[in-house]
């Protein structure tokens, strides 16, 4: 039940986007996810399609994987979608009927803020599916090491993160345990109203909590036990190194931003009111 | 009572890269009444197996029939198979979580609809089944021992007065008295009431002591299916797959080979005493 959430997970295959520095990645999805912001006509769209898709093939992660990824998040989508379509008002009116009022510009940024967030979700899922979280968190201290010169703890901040990522399948993995344990014992979970249902979920969160401390109690033992005392003078076992495939792809992402801008800016392609 | 598994195949996550095939066409009976061991080592599908039994887990294909009755049929009543088919997972003191140890017991039979009355009865007898002393009913369960939490958390499951028992290692983690103390319990519950049991452990010798019959799993598969002589005649193949037979086992072996006619089929410690003595009173 609760291990079917996608989001965020690594998917683990052989592709150059898994090889990748952390770092490309990262400073990667920064950028597209900014690119995204920077066009608003169908040229601009086609160009992001274009590299998105490119880059899904490349990940060798199923699209169907992906998709899945994006369920959560369908609430979201609907009401930002709705909201826009409702509420902006702009240009000629395209339907009208007691309240509701649709515009030529409220259907524009509905149909683009769903295509946009769509993109937004699966290009940085797509990070998160070929990194792992080991990874990620050594690319980001890597990245923000020069703000230490300004006392910001940065290897303590990447350490925290870590932590908080690889206690993410483990307390999924122990709700779930917990839920079966209750559930064996006649647990009620799923019927009930709004208030039932809470107090229906003290029986899980109670054990739930108590592990997490005692989780967290034995980590902080065991870093004592091997003279953990933070970052200062710290080697790594794997140091982070820029390799020719990593410097081809920076280049690529910058070229497809370049790309992206000018082509969504100045190519006059319009089709209806897009 | 009885439990009819038949070609049961259960796959994890199918589809994507964690796809996992769990259980592979797995065929069982398990009579009323009989005290069940299962054994195989860490990933070989034993918790995978257990948790179909009370419709935890459904199966990916294949058929489960409590009673004869059918329980992915639609309309089965699962909540009701889940109060006859009580199942205490591994470590299941991580499961406790109200104010003091009475009110935990009581919170299954509390989902069985009983009055306030039957689920207080129901929980002394559980704690008394599983020897807590009385002192400790009025305590946070969070206070107790492990091996006193490990009885508090059985007394749970047991209270809703199950039909068929399953255990997932109720001993694992703890100490070699806190061990036998709990198996003995079992085995006594087992004798007083008529429940069938079910013992999931890693440990040959525990279930030896108790088990009518022993189901051995591979990678998923049914290894062996006897009784524990029968299963332990194959102490060659159980060590290949990481098992291994009681240590009694070798010793008789042992002693065959060089020269004394013991008969090698006995599992305990007290039969083999007793088989080496008849053999040496026959020597004289």
């Amino acid at each position: 039940m609760i291990r079917d959430i996608t989001i965020g997970q690594y998917y683990p295959a052989k592709s150059i986007l898994h090889r990748l520095d952390p770092r490309v990645k990262l400073v990667s999805t920064l950028l597209y996810l900014i690119s995204l912001f920077l066009f608003r006509s169908i040229p601009g769209y086609m160009v992001a399609t274009l590299f998105l898709a490119a880059v899904i093939r490349a990940s060798r992660v199923p699209f169907k994987h992906i998709v899945k990824g994006l369920k959560p998040i369908i609430m979201l989508l609907m009401i930002t979608v709705i909201f826009n379509l409702f509420l902006t008002k702009d240009g000629d009116i395209l339907f009208h009927k007691w309240i509701f009022t649709i515009t030529e510009g409220g259907l524009r940024t509905a149909v683009y803020m769903a295509v946009r967030l769509i993109y937004l979700i699966i290009g940085s899922s797509l990070m998160t599916f070929t990194t792992t979280p080991n990874e990620l968190t050594d690319g980001i201290e890597k990245l923000l090491y020069p703000l230490n010169k300004i006392h910001v703890p940065v290897h303590e901040v990447a350490m925290m993160m870590s932590i908080a990522l690889r206690f993410i399948p483990i307390l999924l993995e122990e709700t779930d345990k917990i839920m079966k344990a209750q559930i064996a014992r006649g647990a009620d979970l799923e019927s009930g109203n709004m208030i039932q249902k809470a107090k229906s979920m003290i029986p899980i969160l109670v054990p739930l909590f108590v592990s997490a401390f005692r989780r967290a109690n034995d980590l902080a033992m065991a870093m004592e036990a091997r003279c953990y005392r933070g970052g200062e003078g710290r080697t790594k076992m794997k140091p982070l190194h820029y390799r020719t495939s990593d410097k081809i792809a920076y280049i690529v992402v910058i070229v497809y931003v370049i790309l992206v801008f000018v082509v969504g800016r100045y190519v006059p392609l319009r089709v209806w009111i897009f | 009572m009885s439990i009819r598994l038949e070609h049961l195949n259960y796959i994890y996550s199918p589809g994507t890269a964690y796809e996992k095939h769990a259980l592979k066409d797995i065929n069982l009976t398990i009579p009323h009444g009989e005290f069940v061991g299962i054994i195989g080592h860490t990933g070989s599908g034993k918790s995978t197996l257990i948790q179909h039994l009370n419709g935890l887990i459904r199966a990916s294909s294949g058929k489960i029939y409590y009673n004869e009755e059918d329980i992915y049929q639609e309309g089965y009543h699962m909540k009701e198979l889940r109060s006859q088919v009580g199942l205490v997972f591994q470590y299941p003191e991580h499961q406790l979580f109200e104010i003091d140890v009475m009110t935990d017991v009581c919170f299954g039979p509390k989902n069985q609809g009983l009055s306030d009355e039957e689920c207080k009865e129901r929980a002394l007898e559980a704690l008394r089944l599983v020897g807590l002393k009385e002192k400790y009913y009025s305590m946070s369960p969070f206070e107790l021992s492990g091996g006193q939490k490990r009885r508090a958390a059985i007394a749970g499951v047991l209270a809703m007065k199950p039909k068929v028992l399953v255990l997932d290692e109720p001993t694992a983690g703890l100490d070699p008295k806190g061990r036998d103390d709990i198996l003995e319990q079992i085995a006594y519950l087992h004798k007083q009431t008529d429940m069938t049991v079910i013992l999931v452990s890693h440990s040959m010798e525990d279930i030896a002591r108790f088990a009518d019959r022993i189901i051995v799993m591979n990678h998923g598969e049914v290894m062996f299916n006897d009784e524990p002589k029968k299963v332990f005649a194959h102490f060659k193949e159980l060590e290949k797959v990481g098992l291994a037979a009681p240590q009694v086992t070798y010793i008789m072996h042992d002693l065959k080979e060089h020269g004394l006619a013991v008969n090698t089929d006995v599992t305990t410690v007290e039969e083999a005493a007793d088989e080496i003595m008849r053999i040496l009173e026959t020597r004289k």
